[in-house]
């Protein structure tokens, strides 16, 4: 038990290695982070739909009401706009809410708490007020969902100054930014995805965290930038796997967090490069990808041997026949061609 | 003045207050309507932008309940703050310049009018979007009751206690869906929140029976969601106190929500631009024949026989000083600099490249802090 209320800065010093045999669920992953952080700060909660009683509707939250408690671990009914406005008033008295969305597209509900309110209450106040808090839940098509169900908020809600965004690709990356997010003193968006939950992969025993804004590089190449976040990332390693079997070899970025992003590192890559392709699940109007192109123009431009091209959804509603949600995500068939065009243009 | 003779019956809890006490009250609410009447002049001189909501009429209201709480209770209300700020001891200065967009204001000029914080007076906010405040007002209450019950101890280290929040609403917001999550959420997770609708009878032109609905029984709302509730008249200090405070002290105890209904009036247009046209002089002017201030002051000179009217006259040329002195203040300060403010608050911990335009940065301490 804790018997003071000073947040620690996350210690960086130790990273462990990436490769081992303890194999769990992303979701386990993101349950050991909540879990460790909750052990060692009574402030902080997790509140949401289903997370307690029915162990999370994703089962991420399992067993942690039996361990916490329903005071820590907290049942709400389905009022997205009153219990994110809620615990944003938690936030600010002074308590570390974690709030999980079902899915980030059930936020559109609470856009005014988490848009209006969250990033813009240390601002407002002249510095009086921070809003110490965590949103997850899963972004992006979950798998023939349809429209309503399978928003990708990044793009909308990462342009809003005073929130922080991390949107990991793997269980390993998923525990560690997720605990820095609950050290964080801001608001922090942290978009998971259905289709991942379920991903197992290595994560150390010892303990971690991983910073916002230092791209992972995950490949090395000299004929092509690849970059993405999230799911995506996994195609960007399927085409760069494909097109080294034709001697085109990718340098490939898993940005981990969009806000802040590591454009250093994507320029730093493109210096070798001279070449990029961004893979981005949201629209393509106004959106990661934009911004990351964007940047690109203001600080590589001179580095550039061919135009950015990026892949992202396609610029409709997401369709629900499978077919047709297929060829509206991106993947690997996708960037591969774009990869090509870049490199032969 | 009817109001005044009712709560001097001997057992009311105002009439247990001292004199000294009550007297300190009306300078209170004297204190909000001078303000007000020079932050209308103020605005009218374009020193201040923006909206401006005046708080002229309902002075009651904010003293009342405010005198109610503790001082470590937390409050948060709508945009048309500038009374609670004042209730609650800010600093007229500070709020003030804060509509003067100055460096020196609560929010170093960052909020304006509608957005008054004070940390150290626990106000967390006046808030411009209507019913906004309401689950901010839920977590709040939902954080002091975790903080008793759970950390067992104050954040601060100290001793656990009981608290209550009160948040503040216009009879307007009571058709948001965030109040009626908010009340239902309060309800089912029992967060000592005290919802206080200011019924000043309008949102903006539109009169409350146009906008609600059973605009004469409020108190249904609550009830759909199991929240217990009061209906006061809110233009003697004295009566809605006597009301209010043992409601509070309940709610405190047992640790659950509550529901008020406060009929106020405003006796200034909505907000500096407005023209009321949808009401009439002769409205405006009954309830101004029960002012808050007046019966108070009634109540003081003729019942209590412990004020004089010459008293009185000092008490209010001595307000009037102090909030010439706080305009003189905010006319006086600097304004923030942009090279340090613009980029500063946005962040508790800025990093790198969180903005392709430029670092942010660690501001200028607050003036309050
Ligand atoms: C969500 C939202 N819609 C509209 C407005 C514009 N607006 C500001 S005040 C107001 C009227 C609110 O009236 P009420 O809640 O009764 O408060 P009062 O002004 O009487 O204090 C309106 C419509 C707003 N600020 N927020
Ligand atoms: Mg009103």
């Amino acid at each position: 038990m804790t018997t003071t209320f000073a947040t620690p800065k996350p210690d960086f010093s130790r990273t462990p290695s990436r490769n081992g045999d303890r194999v769990i669920q992303f979701r386990e992953a993101l349950r050991e982070a909540m879990s460790e952080e909750m052990r060692k700060d009574e402030r902080v909660f997790l509140m949401g739909e289903e997370v307690a009683y029915y162990n999370g509707a994703y089962k991420v939250s399992q067993g942690m009401l039996e361990e916490f408690g329903d005071k820590r671990i907290i049942d709400t009914p389905i009022s997205e706009s009153g219990f994110a406005g809620m615990a944003i008033g938690a936030a600010m008295y002074g308590l570390r809410p974690i709030v999980e969305f079902m899915s980030w597209s059930f936020s559109l509900v609470a856009a005014d708490p988490i848009l209006n309110n969250a990033p813009k209450m240390l601002y407002m106040s002249g510095g009086q007020w921070g809003c110490p808090i965590v949103f997850r839940g899963n972004d992006g098509a979950g798998g023939q969902l349809g429209s309503t169900h399978s928003w990708c908020v990044e793009a909308l809600f990462s342009n809003v100054p005073g929130l922080k965004m991390a949107i990991p690709s793997n269980p390993y990356d998923a525990k560690g930014l997720l605990k820095t997010a609950i050290l964080d003193d801001d608001p922090v968006f942290f978009l998971e995805s259905e289709r991942m939950l379920g991903d197992k992969g290595h994560v150390p025993e010892e303990e971690y965290y991983i910073p916002f804004g230092q791209a992972h590089h995950m490949r090395e190449g000299s004929d092509c930038t690849l970059i993405s976040w999230g799911r995506p990332v996994h195609f960007c390693a399927e085409a760069a796997e494909e097109l080294s079997g034709d001697g085109i070899e990718c340098d490939v970025l898993d940005m981990r967090t969009v806000r802040p992003l590591d454009i250093d590192s994507v320029i730093a890559s493109l210096k070798k490069t001279n070449r990029i392709v961004i893979v981005d699940q949201s629209w393509p109007f106004g959106g990661v990808s934009s911004e990351v192109m964007a940047q690109i123009c203001e600080k590589g431009f001179d580095w550039l041997d061919h135009p950015p091209v990026r892949v992202n959804t396609e610029d409709v509603p997401t369709p629900y026949s499978k077919n047709l949600e297929q060829a509206y995500l991106p993947n690997k068939s996708k960037i591969v061609a774009a990869v090509r065009k870049v490199v032969s243009g | 003045m009817p109001t005044a003779t009712k709560s001097a019956a001997k057992d009311t809890p105002s009439a247990k207050l001292s004199d000294a006490t009550l007297t300190q009250w009306l300078r209170d609410m004297v204190l909000i309507r001078e303000f007000e009447l020079r932050t209308m002049a103020a605005y009218q001189q374009a020193k201040i932008g923006g909206f401006c909501h005046i708080y002229i009429g309902q002075e009651a209201v904010a003293v009342g309940t405010i005198q109610a709480i503790n001082k470590d209770d937390p409050i948060v209300t709508a945009y048309r703050d500038h009374g609670h700020a004042l209730a609650r001891g800010m600093d007229p200065g500070a709020c003030m310049a804060e509509m003067y967009g100055k460096a020196t204001g609560c929010a170093k000029g960052k909020g304006g009018s509608m957005h008054m914080f004070d940390k150290p007076n626990w106000l967390f906010g006046g808030h411009g979007i209507v019913g906004a405040q309401t689950p901010l007002g839920a977590g709040l209450a939902f954080a002091a009751r975790y903080e008793w019950e759970v950390l067992k101890k104050s954040l601060d280290g100290g001793k656990a206690k009981k608290k209550v929040a009160l948040c503040y609403l216009g009879d307007g917001a009571l058709n948001q869906g965030a109040l009626h999550e908010a009340m239902n959420l309060a309800g089912i997770l029992s967060t000592p929140v005290i919802y206080i609708v200011e019924n000043n009878g309008y949102s903006m032109g539109t009169s409350i029976e146009r906008g609600t609905t059973m605009a004469d029984k409020l108190y249904k709302k609550a009830e759909a969601y199991g929240i217990e509730h009061r209906t006061i008249d809110g233009m003697s200090v004295t009566q809605l106190y006597d009301e209010f405070k043992p409601f509070v002290d309940i709610l405190r105890d047992e640790q659950r929500p509550g529901f008020v209904d406060i009929k106020t009036y405003r006796y200034q247009g909505h907000s500096m631009s407005d023209p009321q046209k949808y009401r009439t002089k002769e409205e405006v002017e009954q309830f101004k024949e029960r002012d808050g201030i007046s019966s108070l002051a009634h109540h003081l000179m003729n019942e209590r026989e412990c004020l004089s009217e010459d008293e009185f006259k000092a008490m209010q040329k001595e307000v009037r000083e102090e909030v010439m002195a706080a305009v003189k203040f905010a006319e006086e300060s600097p304004e923030p600099d942009p090279a340090t403010e613009l980029y500063s608050d946005v962040y508790a911990n800025p990093q790198p490249n969180l903005s392709p335009m430029r670092d942010y940065t660690q501001g200028q301490k607050n003036p309050l802090l």
